[in-house]
């Protein structure tokens, strides 16, 4: 066993480790079933990670977001450079992710210069704690008048397994936070306000069924706590950042690797996020998804490099960057920003 | 005089040997093959959920003292999405009817006692 990391693992390090986990290379996989290497097709979600800080220090974060994380945040440049290409590009989704999205102090500026170019649906990817920090008065009320959807993460309706993952209290603190949003008319079937649950394992072993996880978490979610949310989706923890670095301490690294590689899906190959998102870091460079940007694994070099050179003739057709924490999306019911992607 | 170097500590059940598991299949391919697939089937949804059969192949595993089967249903039950208190109550199950089945046979040791008594 590997020892435990001194500290945040830097991308060139995760990069090395996961290539020396002991199970075949991610192209490898595909070429054993016969599939052919990934591209990217039209670009339906654009992606935007504003940046890392975050009132939370979770585990498993792939981003190593938290509170310290206060230089690496988009600047409203990048921002306008955003808006630039969703305008050209008019993608039905602009997804915010970060980091706390909401803490960046252009959050609510750029959420209403989206509307006002009339992208279809933004998404907020929010940890509900947020919601209760003082300094972000009316956030819940602005994210429901402009008709945010709301992907929400709670990992499990189990206080314990949250708090372990995500830190003493956050559960708790994420039910007050759903009920501030259910009173805003957010989960209710005929609202018109979407909240989306976001679950993460919360350890090394892979997420349950979707549906099945859905309707236990909604059942146990009104009965216990009288809250309410339109859909679930489960995510695989990916081997990067602080997660890997976990793996790594617990003794769980190359058993986890393994699992993913023995739980290789091809059928979830066809519903990969990496072949309709671009992913946009803090600072303007463009990604195949979210995870690549935190491993530092840049679009191919034959397309647009940067928010700021956008081209959207280069982007369509580029070769999808993949290494072996590319496994994360393929095993079992495959996982994405999106959620499973077999039914 | 030297002592000959200490013979490498080997213990009965090691991490990897459940991987091999398949490996039953050497002698009698046609009896391990049956069981693979009947096994497969046993946790296919059926009238139980996969989640359900899951917790009592848990409470079983711990029964019948099997650290495979413990290991791979400890994982089962979480990749399941089962709490850490719905595996602990399976155990506590498993402990209940184990405990239960060596104390009801207390009613045989009376019936026993009963029989040699004046």
């Amino acid at each position: 066993m590997a020892p435990p990391p001194a500290g945040p693992l830097a991308p060139a390090q995760q990069l090395r480790l996961l290539g020396d986990a002991g199970v075949p290379p991610f192209a490898e996989h595909l070429a054993r079933h016969a599939q052919p290497a990934l591209v990217a097709g039209p670009t339906t979600v654009l992606q935007i990670n504003v940046g890392k800080l975050c009132n939370q220090r979770c585990r498993h974060c792939h981003v190593d977001a938290g509170p310290h994380q206060t230089v690496q945040n988009m600047a409203w440049p990048t921002f306008q450079a955003c808006l630039d290409v969703a305008t050209r590009l008019r993608p039905p989704i602009v997804d915010l992710t970060g980091g706390a999205p909401e803490l960046n102090p252009h959050f609510r500026r750029f959420v209403l210069a989206l509307r006002e170019r009339g992208v279809p649906e933004i998404i907020d990817r929010c940890n509900l704690t947020v919601l209760l920090l003082g300094g972000q008065d009316g956030l819940g009320a602005f994210l429901a008048q402009q008709r945010v959807h709301i992907v929400a993460s709670l990992p499990a309706v189990d206080a314990g397994q949250t708090d372990t993952q995500r830190g003493d209290g956050v559960f708790a603190r994420s039910i007050r936070g759903l009920r501030l949003l259910n009173d805003l008319g957010y989960g209710h079937a005929d609202s018109g306000l979407r909240l989306t649950l976001m679950s993460n394992p919360t350890g090394a072993f892979l997420p349950p069924a979707q549906a099945g996880a859905e309707r236990r978490t909604r059942d146990l979610l009104a009965r216990r706590h009288g809250v309410v949310f339109n859909d679930l989706i489960g995510l695989t923890n990916m081997p990067i950042s602080r997660f890997l670095e976990y793996l790594i301490a617990s003794g769980n690294y190359r058993a986890y690797l393994a699992k993913l590689s023995a739980a290789f899906n091809p059928a979830a190959l066809a519903g990969l996020m990496c072949r309709n998102t671009l992913s946009v870091g803090w600072d303007g460079a463009l990604y195949d998804c979210d995870f690549n940007q935190m491993l530092e694994l840049p679009v191919a070099p034959t397309a647009s490099r940067t928010i700021f050179a956008y081209d959207q003739a280069l982007m369509d057709g580029r070769a999808i960057a993949t290494a072996t924490h590319c496994l994360g999306c393929t095993a079992g019911q495959g996982s994405g920003c999106g959620g499973a992607t077999v039914a | 005089m030297n002592l000959p170097p200490l013979e490498p500590t080997v213990t009965y059940y090691e991490d990897g040997d459940l991987a091999k598991f398949p490996a039953i299949g050497t002698e009698a391919p046609h009896l391990a093959d049956a069981f693979f697939a009947w096994y497969g089937k046993v946790f296919d949804d059926g009238e139980l959920t996969k989640r359900e059969k899951a917790l009592i192949a848990l409470a079983v595993a711990h029964a019948v003292k099997c650290p495979y089967c413990i290991d791979a249903y400890t994982a089962g039950t979480l990749e399941q999405g089962c709490t850490r208190g719905e595996q602990m109550e399976a155990v506590h199950v498993a402990a209940a009817i184990t405990g239960g089945a060596v104390l009801v046979h207390g009613v045989q040791m009376r019936k026993r006692a009963d029989q040699l008594s004046m």
